[in-house]
């Protein structure tokens, strides 16, 4: 089923606009070019307010476009009303009937779209057995748990078989442990049922982990398309270096000063390496001396501030691979330097919406 | 001093609740619940047939067998339920595309204005819009004015149904406001969820929002239902057609106090029926 070897992209976003209010009021959405491929695991990454839920809003139908067109497997959509789109959507406050059952809220949209009863129980039991709620047919949402009424929208949305699944922010309300659990599980389902899945979130980490591919948004616009790794290790703007991941960013001066490089760069800090001022440099490395400002240990890594001698900060990230510094705290002030491979400087387009981060 | 006497009362949570709340427990206890009292004892007191005195403690069942016997207490005591339920329907049928009116489609602005405007008939005395609806309805009133170029005549003031055509009129605001609040609290995510998954909005309504009103309905149909049920200004002033209020009335004025005590036993036990089966629809947890 994942193999629906068709070009035609699963959804095709043309030119698409949203604004509220009239005349300066800056679009929800500026004018969006964006084809996500049938099968794919699709972010839409950004801040908050930066128009990626409402582009989702858009495609399920809820809110109607400006100007531009949406169209699903080849087919406008931009004028249908939801009921006609073969889109089903995740809502983030999950957005069960509370009056009905687990097992009414999984059945609701077979039983509008007349699927016969025999059948509507099977799929109902299916539906629940893919997000591991065998046995709650009969609870009501208010009787589950965050997780679970994250899990029975899922099934609720899966039941009828989409070919495109639009979830927004579906984590956001689960802790920690539970989200991380989620995201394998909601990625494991995914590739069983091999539907298209539009994702939103704003957590730039769930995006790298989720995604095939992604798209970062930027006050209504898309800044950069690209899978994780790539958009990762190629940040097309200041905004996207910060934005994802973390990154230390510095504007044309301090760039030639600290980096003795040409215009906006950024530089990621697990890719410095931390030495002692005396220690050797090679041909294709940059270095620099600093004092430690600051430590902040992380378990897994330390991250370090480093005030260079140039004046600049450098954030500098070490993985704890021996036991874990003990003298943390005695370390601030100490005299480093700071090693870097020329390749890792990421050099970043001119963007006069990017603020750095 | 005084700082002695909160410490005291702050010591005794008890001894605080009881002093906040006698004044108001011994109004209630005396002023409302002692006249309820006497007056249901009357049902059960004899009256002289000669001078037509009530005599205190002279225990019978008169009254009751009076009623019992007399097959236009029950005739009228179903008309009056009758009308009760007839407008309490009515107000529910109007009052759910006037609140989903309010509470979803109207923008903040107008939103404003029909709540005021659904709420400013309750500001008007109640005697001032009965006497309203006379003008509207008497024979040459202004209805008839209006169809008489059709050849039909007014209503005049003798039908029953005017009085279920004012009553609704009356008690129309106390259903529309419970059922608007009800729509505010129904998240919007969960409209888009019904249509999300192919839910057009009569399946909507059906199936989404009219489960979660019930218990708005229900509020709003205590008002509706026990207001007509206890009115006989009404039935007495639009049409000639007595409720329950009209035969208690006039013999507690006129006839025998002792039938009309045992009268106004039936529709406390309506209203307490009523108010049980509100009560599992969830009524109180919509107020």
């Amino acid at each position: 089923m994942s193999e629906r070897s068709s070009s035609v992209p699963a959804v095709s976003l043309r030119g698409l606009t949203k604004s509220y209010g009239s005349g300066d009021v800056a679009p929800a959405v500026a004018g969006i070019d964006l084809e996500i491929r049938d099968g794919e695991f699709f972010s839409l990454l950004g801040p908050s307010g930066s128009g990626k839920t409402t582009t989702l809003r858009m495609i399920a139908g809820f809110e109607a476009p400006t100007s531009g067109q949406i169209w699903l497997h080849g087919e406008d959509v931009t004028t249908k009303p939801p009921f006609d789109r073969d889109v089903n959507t995740v809502f983030q406050d999950y957005a069960l009937f509370p009056h009905m059952t687990v097992a009414e809220n999984i059945a609701y949209g077979l039983e509008v779209r007349r699927v016969p009863a025999a059948e509507r129980a099977v799929r109902v039991q299916e539906a629940l057995r893919m997000v591991r709620l065998e046995g709650y047919d009969e609870r009501r949402p208010a009787q589950l748990s965050g997780g679970q009424r994250q899990r029975v929208a899922l099934a609720r949305a899966l039941v009828n078989r989409p070919r495109v699944l639009l979830l927004d922010e579906p984590l956001g309300a689960l802790d920690l442990k539970l989200r991380e659990e989620m995201q394998v599980e909601l990625k494991a389902i995914q590739a069983a049922v091999g539907i298209t899945f539009v994702y939103v979130t704003h957590d730039q980490q769930e995006a790298l982990t989720m995604s095939d591919r992604l798209a970062v948004f930027h006050r209504g616009s898309i800044v950069q398309v690209g899978a994780p790794a790539e958009v990762y290790e190629h940040p097309a703007t200041a905004f996207v270096a910060g934005f994802v991941g973390n990154s230390n960013i510095y504007p044309d001066e301090s760039a030639r000063r600290s980096f003795g490089a040409r215009g906006r760069i950024a530089i990621r800090p697990e890719r410095i390496r931390l030495d002692k001022p005396d220690d050797l440099v090679a041909a294709d490395e940059g270095s620099a001396l600093g004092t430690i400002a600051s430590v902040v240990f992380l378990g897994a890594e330390t991250r370090y501030k480093i005030a260079l001698d140039t004046g600049d900060d450098l954030m500098v990230a070490q993985l704890n691979l021996k036991e874990s510094p003990m003298e943390s705290h005695s370390a601030i002030g100490r005299r480093v330097r700071v090693t870097w491979r020329r390749e890792h400087l990421l050099s970043l387009a001119e963007n006069p919406q990017a603020a750095p981060a | 001093m005084i700082s002695r006497i909160a410490r005291w009362f702050s010591a005794r949570p008890r001894a605080s609740l009881g002093a906040l709340l006698s004044a108001p427990l011994t109004w209630i206890g005396t002023v409302y619940i002692g006249s309820l009292v006497v007056l249901l004892a009357h049902a059960f007191w004899s009256k002289d047939s000669f001078t037509g005195k009530v005599a205190p403690f002279d225990w019978t069942l008169d009254a009751f067998g009076q009623i019992l016997g007399n097959p236009v207490y029950l005739a009228i005591a179903l008309r009056t339920i009758g009308i009760a339920v007839l407008v309490t329907l009515t107000a529910a049928i109007i009052a759910l595309p006037v609140a989903y009116y309010i509470a979803r489609i109207a923008s903040p602005r107008v939103r404003a204005l029909v709540l005021v405007a659904v709420t400013m008939p309750l500001w008007a005395s109640y005697l001032v819009k009965v006497y309203a609806w006379r003008t509207i309805l008497q024979a040459n009133g202004l209805l008839g004015w209006l169809v008489a170029p059709l050849g039909i005549e007014g209503p005049g003031l003798t039908e029953i149904w005017n009085s279920w055509l004012v009553l609704t009129y009356l008690w129309l605001p106390y259903m529309i406001l419970p059922v608007y609040a009800g729509l505010e609290r129904i998240p919007t995510s969960l409209l888009e969820a019904s249509a999300d998954l192919g839910g057009r909005g009569w399946v909507t309504f059906r199936r989404v929002i009219f489960p979660q009103l019930i218990p708005a309905l229900a509020a709003g149909s205590i008002f509706t239902f026990s207001l007509s049920l206890g009115d006989y200004i009404v039935p007495d002033l639009v049409s000639d057609a007595k409720f329950i209020g009209n035969v208690i009335y006039d013999n507690s004025a006129l006839g025998s106090l002792p039938v009309a005590a045992a009268y106004s036993f039936l529709p406390i036990a309506v209203m307490m029926a009523y108010l049980l089966f509100a009560r599992r629809l969830g009524a109180f947890e919509s107020l």
